[in-house]
């Protein structure tokens, strides 16, 4: 019998840190670089006090150049380093998509596996924080469509400490997206309450030490049988928070990794529930969701019992007034889950 | 001189009830004050012809639109999101825009208007107009890749505009000599044949005097030129930021020393303007500003179907 390994409560900004702190203290060949997060600690201090314990070569700030830093990673990554660059705001990775695609996706492919870009892209994403059109984002579907990169999105401090030990240990491309409405405590998607904790949450209880979750493991966050609801990120906690609310059985699946996806824990549940549901933040068309609902069909469709059904951001630029009109919340989700059970 | 004063004045004043209002949760998200720095904006577009110019700048932008005299009502009221606003309250505190006055905009990606404020150029060349384009960027911003892209073509090409550099000495938390081999921004065109000058932005009339010689060579179809304005701002970076990475003594010792409004207040009293008089200015001000600000917290959010206007220019 082995002992339970040393927990302390953590928010995700510590969790991430945490997992940061562990492989760094291990791996020689990891460096974390990005915009202010060396001297600065990070926008959202999520590499507070590395600079500090691993000196400037391995933490460094960046100039503001987000193709520069992601194509400069990749050559690292190629010659065998392990870099975990930080974008700062997800709003910002557009300038870096030539790299992320056509380098670091597309490396091994085009080298027939000779070279790999084994980088982890970390950056904070998502909105419910008034952010606005440039720092509220959700742009994880660019990503899931382009074959060679994995897409990882965690929910809690201790997915998000496990994940993100993972993403820096798999040998391919991660773009790691942070729900930074979460950072500092789960969101029930009533934004006129206060802001509960982490530390209320069970989940904050954060091992000290190295741990993984695996990439491509869904997690069933609460096990019911009305309906499945497919969900990732802040979702997770809105959705559960909703059904709660309602009082109905529903199966909410927290997929983790969208690439790769849990396909087995998914279809397992909606052949049970015999409905599904589908849930991000995100704009609809084309958005993950899409993706989400053509493989449920194509896997389950003898077993529903209703159409997929998909509750998104609305197919508009993320708005700076009307945010919450805009976000996926309990009204929204109420209605839903009162339309899905009816047909 | 004195209207110099006025306008440097009622920015800073503007922003600092900015300040306030978000302090007390009416504007929420981002918000980038312009203090310390308001002899750049008024300096610069004094220079610029209304009608016939454009301007482009980054997500610090309020004072380049209180410096054009757009009314503060509807600048606050953007920042507060409310339909009153500027942009209906759809762009918040980064994204301002007016076409009256050719300003295209607030924009909350770093770097990405120089490339945008290019390609007005451009068109102020197709056309003839006569126009120039002063395209407003950071220190930070003078990193980004596009920003190169955009000297080599405004070179080549010969396009009308003034790419004006905003050194307030630190991107966020990063001062200019952490992040910037070439510390001396105004160089940095030199390998695009782009000449450059450096003018204290913290004295309006030298701000003026070099916009002056600016327009003048851009309009004479010398192609671009590249001004970095040394100034400094104030507050953090956005609202969040404590600006644990620079001492208080070093914002102080600016802002004894090198304040813009002080500076020109000076030079006004030098001239005979009386003190009672300046005082009586910053009174209007402190009015025009309070009326502003409740204007934009009474004025309604806008209604939900304005969610989905403006994503297309059809039916959408």
């Amino acid at each position: 019998m082995t002992d339970a390994p040393e927990t302390r409560t953590m928010n995700m900004i510590q969790a991430i840190n945490s997992a940061l702190d562990i492989k760094m203290g291990v791996d020689p060949d990891i460096v974390v670089m990005g915009e202010d997060v060396g001297f600065f600690g990070g926008v959202f201090k999520a590499t507070e006090g590395l600079q500090k314990k691993y000196g400037k070569t391995r933490v460094f700030d960046t100039p503001i150049t987000e193709c520069g830093i992601i194509g400069v990673a990749v050559g690292m990554a190629a010659y065998g380093l392990r870099p975990v660059p930080e974008i700062q705001f997800a709003d910002y990775i557009y300038p870096a998509l030539d790299q992320i695609v056509s380098e670091a996706a597309r490396l091994r492919y085009r080298s027939a596996g000779e070279f790999t870009a084994p980088i982890t892209v970390r950056s904070p994403f998502g909105g419910g924080i008034f952010g606005g059109q440039t720092h509220s984002q959700s742009p994880e579907g660019i990503f899931t469509h382009v074959s060679g990169i994995k897409t990882v999105i965690p929910s809690t401090p201790y997915d998000a400490k496990g994940l993100l030990i993972s993403a820096i240990e798999d040998n391919d491309p991660v773009i790691f997206f942070e729900p930074k409405r979460i950072y500092n405590g789960p969101f029930d998607g009533h934004h006129d309450r206060p802001v509960t904790p982490w530390a209320r949450h069970p989940a904050s209880a954060v091992p000290t030490g190295h741990y993984r979750i695996p990439l491509g493991q869904a997690a069933i966050v609460r096990p019911g049988e009305d309906v499945t609801i497919l969900t990732y990120g802040t979702m997770v906690h809105v959705v559960a928070a909703a059904v709660a609310e309602k009082g109905l059985d529903a199966e909410i699946i927290d997929l983790r990794t969208l690439v790769p996806l849990d396909m087995a824990t998914i279809e397992a549940s909606v052949k049970k529930t015999g409905r599904c549901m589908v849930v991000h933040e995100a704009t609809k068309t084309s958005g993950f969701g899409a993706e989400l609902s053509a493989l449920v069909q194509e896997h389950c469709f003898h077993h529903l019992e209703a159409p997929v059904r998909r509750v998104t951001g609305w197919d508009t630029p993320y708005p700076h007034s009307l945010e919450w009109a805009y976000y996926p919340g309990p009204v929204r989700l109420s209605l839903a889950l009162d339309k899905i059970m009816q047909d | 001189m004195l209207e110099f004063y006025r306008q440097m004045l009622l920015i800073r004043r503007f922003e600092e009830k900015a300040g306030q209002l978000y302090g007390l949760g009416l504007i929420g998200g981002f918000c980038h004050l312009y203090i310390g720095q308001e002899a750049v904006a008024v300096g610069l577009q004094s220079a610029l012809e209304v009608g016939k110019d454009s301007v482009i700048t980054g997500y610090r932008d309020h004072g380049h639109m209180l410096a054009y005299g757009i009314d503060p009502k509807v600048i606050m009221a953007e920042l507060t999101g409310r339909a009153a606003g500027i942009s209906r309250g759809k762009g918040g505190s980064m994204h301002m825009f007016s076409v009256d006055h050719g300003f295209y905009g607030g924009h909350g990606i770093v770097g990405a208007q120089v490339s945008l404020g290019t390609g007005l150029a451009f068109k102020h060349k197709y056309a003839g107009d006569g126009g120039v384009c002063v395209t407003y960027f950071g220190d930070g911003a003078a990193n980004q890749g596009q920003v190169y892209e955009s000297f080599n073509m405004a070179e080549l090409w010969k396009l009308p505009v003034i790419f004006v550099i905003e050194n307030n000495q630190y991107a966020m938390g990063t001062s200019v000599n952490r992040a910037s081999a070439e510390d001396q921004l105004y160089r940095r065109g030199e390998s695009f044949r782009i000449p450059g000058l450096q003018v204290d932005g913290m004295d309006v009339l030298a701000v003026r005097g070099a916009a002056e010689e600016a327009v003048a060579w851009v309009r004479a179809g010398k192609g671009p030129i590249l001004l970095e304005l040394k100034t400094y701002r104030y507050r953090g970076h956005s609202m969040s930021d404590p600006a644990k990475y620079r001492s208080r003594d070093e914002v102080q010792a600016v802002r004894e020393k090198s304040d813009p409004i002080d500076h020109l207040a000076k030079e006004l009293e030098a001239l005979g303007v009386k003190e009672d008089d300046l005082k009586a200015l910053d009174k209007q001000v402190r009015a025009i500003v309070a009326e502003a600000a409740d204007f934009a917290e009474q004025a309604p959010e806008p209604e939900a179907g304005e969610l989905y206007t403006d994503v297309l220019v059809g039916d959408y």
